[in-house]
């Protein structure tokens, strides 16, 4: 660390050695260069040692959870704090279901939004639409729950929700009783809230992408849109990573569901408008209620999982991105 | 035969076209919704003893969130002292030494870390400090730094490779170290858009609840130490909108105004500036 001077005289070529005045004298590993360079190295290193930490003492707070649960608490399906019996299985399910809905929301509606900023708008208009995007991103969760507590479930429950229920009903899934909260109230407020996020991501693939290719496709007699589907296979990797971010992004959410899923713990609702659970949504619910250690525990013990899933999560997204990145290069150079 | 195939694919073209500007619509309206009905709701909550009364008690009439806004203000204050500093020095290194092997690796994990819920680093607070101190305003600020690092020190890392490498070329040429090239030159030069992503991402913890949650709990308290919980404006509305109190409810949607005008108020004023810069 201290003495990579070397190196990055190679890279930086204003850092010329032979013509600095110092270059000569700067013989012993002391000097002012070396010592800030080693100091915001130690700093910057101190992230890994946080996410390290982060994994170590979650462990450390799940502890008792894990020695008495094991890996049975990945399929238990009770969570009774009286008995002592803990299990998350219906809390991952729960997760799993809400993001999906909302990807499966959010994903259509984010494509669209980020063709319309990119390819269909005048420069001018696309400037503005996408500072309201970007604002609807930094509205805080908890704002989100509010408007969704007073406003969507109201709205849902009166308006949208017994349509639905009258035309397919037939199905289980769109039967039985109608709160206003629940599963799809849950995913249809986390993919309001993905949307923005992911839709700005891909709006800045877009731009990114080599415009010959389009060129190339309408200098053939395509469409705009056949054009535009070109352009849209080359940038699948970036679309799939923005698609994964968003699914990590739903899945942490914690504050905004619990708000408005209605927080029963059962292994299945019985129907998209019946109440359940998520792993940050009992987190929210419950912590700061929680007294007894093995309940506390078991607690922490879903944040850790909730933390391993996540991170599993954004190093694929990583892994597809610096695959496209390769990919993309190798294109340029041709 | 073919005629009819240019026919349905011109309608495809039409029709993809008009999709995008609904799929636009459909994104655009949850935000004005609720843009609209924040501002609606909470503006009637709003009045003298809404920044000058501390949580009304449970049946008691009026009252207001000062209490609340000064915990809010405190805690992002001692976040902030512990957050910008090494946000800052950690975008020196990512830029200035972006060719160390280190580089790579402190970028990767400064993307978890921004990647991670923020319930699951309240929770490592929590294990980290609160089951020493107990609940404080120092584990909630601990892990709203925690949030802010990797916005700062990718703010610093873009701003401190936006400075022209001329400008630090003559700053070498006059003979002066690197170390204070980077920290009087280039830092200097960069300082505004330092700044604004300090900002954002105060705007930022601002409005995080989930860790505040589970590092302070709720408190309808007045500020009374470090190591004593506080009450949290973004917290607040969590708490008061599950309470069946007309009042509290009222509070809540007051809270919420306030902070959807500072946070984005904070969003708007760097976005613009940044736009400028770029023209």
């Amino acid at each position: 660390m201290v003495n990579g001077d070397r190196s990055s005289q190679k890279a930086h070529i204003f850092f010329l050695p032979t013509c600095h005045p110092r270059a000569g004298k700067a013989k012993t590993l002391l000097t002012g260069d070396n010592v800030f360079k080693a100091f915001t190295a130690v700093v910057a290193s101190s992230i890994i040692l946080i996410l390290g930490l982060m994994v170590y003492y979650l462990y450390l707070g799940s502890r008792s959870s894990i020695e008495k649960f094991g890996l049975v608490f990945l399929i238990g399906v009770d969570w009774d704090p009286v008995r002592g019996v803990f299990g998350a299985l219906p809390l991952v399910l729960g997760t799993l279901v809400t993001s999906a809905i909302a990807l499966l929301i959010a994903l259509p509606i984010s494509l669209g939004v980020a063709l319309a900023l990119s390819e269909y708008m005048p420069k001018r208009l696309s400037n503005v639409f996408s500072f309201f995007v970007e604002l609807l991103a930094a509205v805080p969760s908890v704002v989100y729950g509010l408007w969704g507590i007073y406003v969507l479930i109201p709205f849902l429950r009166e308006i949208v929700y017994p349509p639905i229920r009258s035309s397919l009903g037939f199905l289980p899934l769109f039967s039985g009783p109608i709160y206003g909260g629940g599963v799809l109230t849950a995913g249809l407020l986390l993919a309001i809230m993905i949307t923005p996020i992911m839709s700005a991501i891909m709006r800045d693939l877009f731009i990114l992408t080599p415009s010959t290719l389009k060129e190339a496709a309408m200098a053939l007699g395509a469409t705009k849109w056949e054009a535009v589907r070109v352009m849209m296979s080359y940038a699948r990797s970036g679309i799939i990573a923005a698609t994964i971010l968003g699914l990590g992004r739903a899945m942490g959410e914690a504050m905004a569901v619990t708000m408005v899923i209605g927080n029963r713990f059962q292994l299945l609702p019985s129907s998209l408008f019946d109440a359940w659970y998520t792993m940050a949504a009992i987190l929210a619910n419950e912590f700061i209620e929680a007294i007894d250690p093995l309940h506390i525990s078991a607690l922490i013990n879903v944040g850790l999982l909730l933390l391993v899933i996540n991170l599993v999560v954004l190093i694929c997204a990583r892994l597809i991105i610096w695959r496209h990145v390769k990919a993309v290069g190798g294109v340029m150079r041709e | 035969m073919t005629k009819l195939h240019e026919w349905f694919r011109r309608l495809n073209d039409k029709l993809v076209h008009v999709l995008v500007y609904l799929a636009l619509i459909a994104a655009l309206t949850p935000l004005f919704s609720v843009l609209w009905e924040v501002f609606r709701r909470g503006i009637s909550a709003i009045n003298l003893d809404f920044f000058i009364k501390p949580t009304p008690a449970v049946g008691e009439v009026g009252g207001g969130v000062a209490n609340a806004i000064q915990g809010t203000l405190i805690t992002i204050g001692l976040a902030s002292l512990i957050g910008v500093p090494i946000g800052i020095i950690t975008g020196i290194f990512l830029s200035e030494y972006s060719e160390a092997k280190l580089s790579s690796f402190v970028r990767l994990f400064n993307e978890l870390l921004n990647g991670m819920p923020s319930i699951v680093i309240g929770l490592f607070a929590y294990t980290l400090i609160v089951t020493k101190i107990g609940f404080s305003v120092a584990a909630a600020s601990f892990a709203l730094a925690l949030i802010m690092i990797p916005i700062v020190s990718r703010a610093t890392e873009e701003a401190l490779k936006l400075v022209p490498a001329t400008i630090r070329e003559a700053a070498l040429a006059l003979g002066m170290p690197r170390w204070k090239t980077t920290i009087f030159v280039a830092l200097k030069g960069a300082r505004k858009a330092v700044a604004t992503g300090v900002l954002l991402a105060m705007a930022r913890i601002a409005g995080e609840s989930a860790p505040v949650l589970v590092t302070m709990g709720y408190w309808k308290w007045w500020f009374a130490g470090f190591d004593r919980p506080v009450a949290y404006l973004a917290l607040n509305i969590f708490l008061f909108a599950k309470s069946p109190f007309e009042n509290w409810i009222a509070l809540a949607w007051g809270s919420a105004l306030i902070l959807v005008v500072i946070i984005l108020g904070i969003n708007v004023v760097v976005r613009l500036l940044m736009r400028e810069k770029r023209l």
